[in-house]
């Protein structure tokens, strides 16, 4: 993706095949790969690989609750952005989030059934070979959780932002599942229901429905993880992650919002800060360097982060190195995906001196990512006390000290 | 697909034809209104879907006992690892009582009771999502009773008051205005106008 430009992966590539050449001061000595099979085992050289045991990122629990929790239960958990390359997050290192603290249920597939009903002319029940038969379609989205906000007290990405990730799902197109069934006149919602053992419920806009709602049995290739939903989920892109009903098991068509399971404490009295806890604003962040890491000295560094909308495609990520001052476009790596991770860089020279990165989202609704002090103005906040109603898209600062260490501009 | 049976509920709905279409694949069931209904646990909030049956505050401060409730949100609903469902608790900011670290102390705007713009929520939070690990094993009468408990230790309701399929709509809750319903949404509309 980055093959027009001679970055610094290709100098690199090229530097590791003429390694064992003196290049500078110091004596270069090609690294010993000789065979050890006797760290894999059987199952990973065959039957389904594992990565090196060398690369150690792992997810964590999102600081200030545990999981397993004080009834064993799983809450969120989330991913190590501070790694990340690319746009897809690994399906093993996806983010988790569960809406009191879960156990993954043990669905059979074959046994899974998912039921359209309610004002359709024919309400439905698919089962999964049903619904493998249908015309699907791949694409790119995040997913998001309300709760990943950015704080005082978070000291990496992984904290200030773990509760995304970034997948390529398929399935079949909720819309073709609903012109099966016939939506009636009059309906203006659906409640979407998942088979654990709570059966967490959502209500959510029909038209959203129509529109790109995708029923996803596949994540990266391969089955839905159980963390993930397996066997069925529902993908509402750009939304926020409670949307994204997993075990989908019911769709009930409806005329009215339902103020069900999922709905209850997740909305607010405010209208406006409601509006605002739906659909993703324009966000990103910086995942290098990024809280809590550490350059080596000045110099050249590429920047690298994630941008990403729920209300469309990113079109624009600006890049400031001095705390907001003065902004400067970023490269997009990737292809901009509508709802999905867009990964962006910039080449950057270092000087030594310290420093506040930033990046600026924009999507392709002219939506423009904002400050915390620009978020908290729309409903009055003075800048010192403003704060982020609804989910929390504002621009992440992160310090680079005089010594190369980074640590989070909110602290 | 064989023939289409048009089960009774879809009737009773009325057969409108606004966006129907004829079916493409012909993959799927029809489902009969007997397994819809088995099905169907979503509960508006006029609790046109409520299953009927009867509970009282009396029956449901057993329950809680006996269900286990108690084990998790404190024999009295407050004080315990689990939210509290009983006011009293220290308001926001307010010291937890000695002794109390650790345990799940909500000011009132915070227990669900209250808190909760229908009656007809706390129903079908307890229905789907009650006892834990015990998820669905409440029959309606064990329901209507555990709502009647916790609308009467908040003083929503009176002790006497019996909670059935027509009474518990029509409970007034103090926080009916609490809450906005997520917005209607169009496609490429911008989260709110205005808003950055």
């Amino acid at each position: 993706m980055d093959s027009k430009k001679p970055g610094r992966r290709r100098f690199l590539k090229g530097g590791a095949a003429a390694a064992g050449v003196a290049m500078g001061a110091g004596k270069i000595v090609a690294a010993d790969a000789t065979a050890n099979d006797m760290a894999y085992s059987k199952k990973d050289l065959i039957a389904y690989g594992e990565r090196s045991h060398y690369v150690t990122s792992i997810r964590e629990p999102v600081p200030g609750r545990m999981s397993p929790d004080a009834f064993g239960l799983v809450f969120h958990v989330t991913t190590p952005l501070q790694d990340s390359v690319g746009i897809i997050t690994p399906s093993s290192l996806h983010y988790v989030a569960t809406h009191r603290g879960s156990f993954v249920p043990d669905i059979d597939p074959k046994q899974h059934r998912f039921m359209i009903h309610g004002m359709v002319d024919r309400p439905l029940v698919f089962s999964m070979d049903d619904l493998k038969r249908m015309p699907y379609v791949t694409r790119v989205h995040f997913l998001e959780c309300l709760g990943n906000r950015s704080g005082s007290k978070a000291k990496t990405v992984q904290d200030t932002h773990g509760l995304t990730s970034c997948s390529e799902w398929t399935g079949v197109l909720l819309s073709t599942l609903l012109k099966e069934c016939g939506v009636q006149a009059g309906a203006s919602w659906m409640v979407a229901e998942g088979a654990e053992e709570v059966k967490g419920a959502s209500s959510i806009p029909l038209a959203k429905g129509l529109d790109d709602c995708l029923v996803a049995y596949a994540q990266n290739g391969e089955a839905l993880r159980p963390q993930q939903g397996f066997p069925l989920r529902l993908i509402v892109p750009g939304f926020e992650g409670i949307y994204q009903t997993k075990y989908l098991r019911r769709i009930k068509i409806v005329d009215r919002f339902y103020m069900t399971y999922n709905d209850y404490g997740h909305i607010n009295p405010d209208p406006k800060v409601t509006a605002l806890t739906v659909q993703w604003g324009p966000k990103s962040v910086i995942t290098f360097p990024s809280g809590g890491q550490q350059l080596s000295g000045p110099g050249f560094y590429d920047i690298s982060g994630l941008a990403w909308s729920g209300g469309g495609a990113v079109k624009r990520v600006e890049i400031s190195t001095d705390g907001g001052k003065k902004w400067q476009d970023a490269e997009l790596r990737t292809p901009a995906y509508r709802m999905a991770h867009t990964r962006f860089g910039l080449n950057w020279k270092w000087d030594g001196k310290e420093c506040t990165l930033m990046s600026r989202c924009t999507d392709d609704l002219g939506q423009v990512q904002p400050t915390v002090a620009e978020a908290g103005k729309f409903f009055g906040d003075q800048p010192e006390k403003a704060r982020v109603r609804g989910t929390d898209n504002s621009i992440q600062p992160w310090i680079v000290a005089a010594d190369g260490s980074v640590r989070n501009g909110h602290a | 697909m064989g023939t289409l049976k048009l089960p009774l509920l879809a009737l009773a709905l009325g057969a409108c034809t606004g966006w129907a279409q004829s079916p493409t694949y012909g993959l799927g069931k029809n489902p009969s209104a007997d397994e819809i209904r088995a099905w169907d646990i979503s509960i508006g909030p006029e609790g046109k879907e409520l299953p009927p049956g009867r509970g009282t505050a009396a029956e449901g401060a057993k329950l809680f006992l006996t269900k286990g409730c108690g084990g998790c949100h404190g024999p009295t609903g407050i004080g315990a690892r689990a939210p509290a469902l009983v006011k009293g608790g220290p308001e926001r900011g307010q010291p937890i009582p000695p002794g109390m670290e650790g345990m799940h102390m909500s000011p009132d705007t915070g227990i669900m009771a209250l808190r909760s713009p229908y009656a007809v929520t706390i129903w079908d939070y307890i229905n789907r999502g009650m006892p834990l690990f015990k998820e669905g094993t409440l029959k309606p009468d064990e329901v209507y009773a555990l709502t009647a408990f916790l609308l009467a230790k908040n003083d929503v309701i009176k002790e006497g008051e019996v909670m059935d399929e027509k009474s518990l709509p029509k409970v007034k809750m103090p926080n009916v205005n609490g809450f906005s319903d997520a917005p209607p949404w169009k496609h490429g509309q911008k989260r709110l106008a205005g808003y950055q």
